[in-house]
């Protein structure tokens, strides 16, 4: 009798899957860090118009949002049927563009606020005075970094 | 009493928890990074003054509340418009701009530095327009730019614009000091004269 049993030969050794947790965990972190979350809630339309001369924005902690666009479906009865624009979370006017950007400002290190860009995003839908409104608003608090925020596409086709 | 050995706690539906949170945050996740056309409004003045230019240094691009385009007087469809502007812009009429291919028109603009684009919309105009058109006039300022700028340091403009505004590359020592010359003389070359006006208002 010896003491050492022969190995099995033969059959193969069954993979551990005790590190397959770890390496789900590892996956899940990351789309748990990447992911960003639509942090204000749409009451309007909003499809962008495309564009192809785009430049990427920087970083979100340098950008504000500016939504603008006809009221949904369902906000329609409330807020009506012509063009508003959403600050945040609320439905808002022209003349609230102003506290808006300089609350924005102040939530910010004074360090970022010369990068700080204003991202319009507004419906391909809404005429031109409103946009006009919003920008000679956003002049007037020397907000002058602006995106016009669109979708890529080429607008000729 | 004898003590109980405490029971492990059985660790194999651990990987089926983590799969069932790891499919939740694919199918929530965009990884979409917001893009558009980065544009410096002008300063607000309460009376501006009307620049002293002269008519042949203006390309009046108009847009009606039909959204059609009127380009120095004549119709046009929105796909011409960016050939329009490039030959408008390197034009070259004084023939001192040395970079320029353009025809030298005696009738179009002096040099890049007078050409000024004049935007002008209905209050009616839908924004999808306004942005086709902002679009095209943008494409033809950074065609010229992209190709001044590769002719002399190999990148495009667009490319060097991204790095130089990114707040990112402050932590490069020296980076900005390099790029800033640069990007500023790609600039001066083809300043950006895009002049918008106010739209007339009729709601």
């Amino acid at each position: 009798m010896s003491k050492f049993k022969k190995k099995k030969s033969g059959g193969t050794p069954g993979i551990s899957t005790a590190s397959l947790p770890d390496i789900v965990f590892m996956l899940l972190f990351f789309f748990m860090t990447a992911t960003t979350m639509k942090d204000s809630d749409l009451k309007i339309e909003n499809t962008l118009p495309k564009a192809n001369q785009t430049a990427k924005l920087h970083k979100k902690q340098y950008v504000m949002y500016i939504y603008a666009g006809k009221p949904s479906e369902r906000y329609r009865a409330s807020l009506g049927a012509s063009d508003r624009i959403q600050l945040s979370d609320k439905i808002s006017t022209v003349n609230d563009i102003r506290n808006f950007v300089i609350s924005e400002r102040a939530s910010r290190n004074s360090e970022d606020e010369r990068y700080l860009t204003a991202s319009l995003k507004i419906d391909k839908n809404v005429k031109m005075g409103l946009v006009q409104d919003i920008k000679q608003e956003l002049r007037k608090v020397d907000q002058l970094k602006v995106n016009y925020t669109t979708a890529q596409g080429n607008p000729v086709e | 009493m004898a003590k109980r050995e405490a029971p492990e706690v059985n660790a194999g539906s651990m990987a089926d928890i983590a799969f069932l949170l790891l499919i939740f945050f694919l199918v929530t996740t965009t990884i979409g990074v917001d893009q558009g056309i980065n544009r410096l409004l002008p300063r607000y003045e309460v009376d501006p003054p009307p620049p002293p230019i002269n008519e042949r240094n203006i390309l009046r691009v108009l847009v009606n509340k039909d959204n059609q385009l009127l380009v120095n007087e004549q119709v046009m469809e929105l796909k011409d418009l960016r050939v329009a502007a490039i030959e408008f812009l390197e034009n070259n009429g004084t023939g001192q701009c040395a970079y320029c291919q353009g025809k030298g028109n005696p009738k179009s603009s002096d040099s890049p530095d007078d050409a000024v684009i004049s935007l002008m919309n209905d209050g009616q105009t839908t924004y999808e327009t306004y942005i086709a058109v902002q679009n095209e006039l943008v494409a033809a300022y950074y065609f010229l730019r992209d190709r001044e700028c590769k002719k002399r340091y190999g990148v495009t403009f667009r490319e060097m614009e991204y790095v130089y505004n990114d707040p990112a590359s402050k932590a490069k020592e020296g980076l900005i000091d390099d790029l800033k010359p640069k990007v500023e003389k790609i600039q001066k070359m083809f300043p950006m004269r895009l002049s918008e006006a106010e739209p007339k208002k009729n709601f």
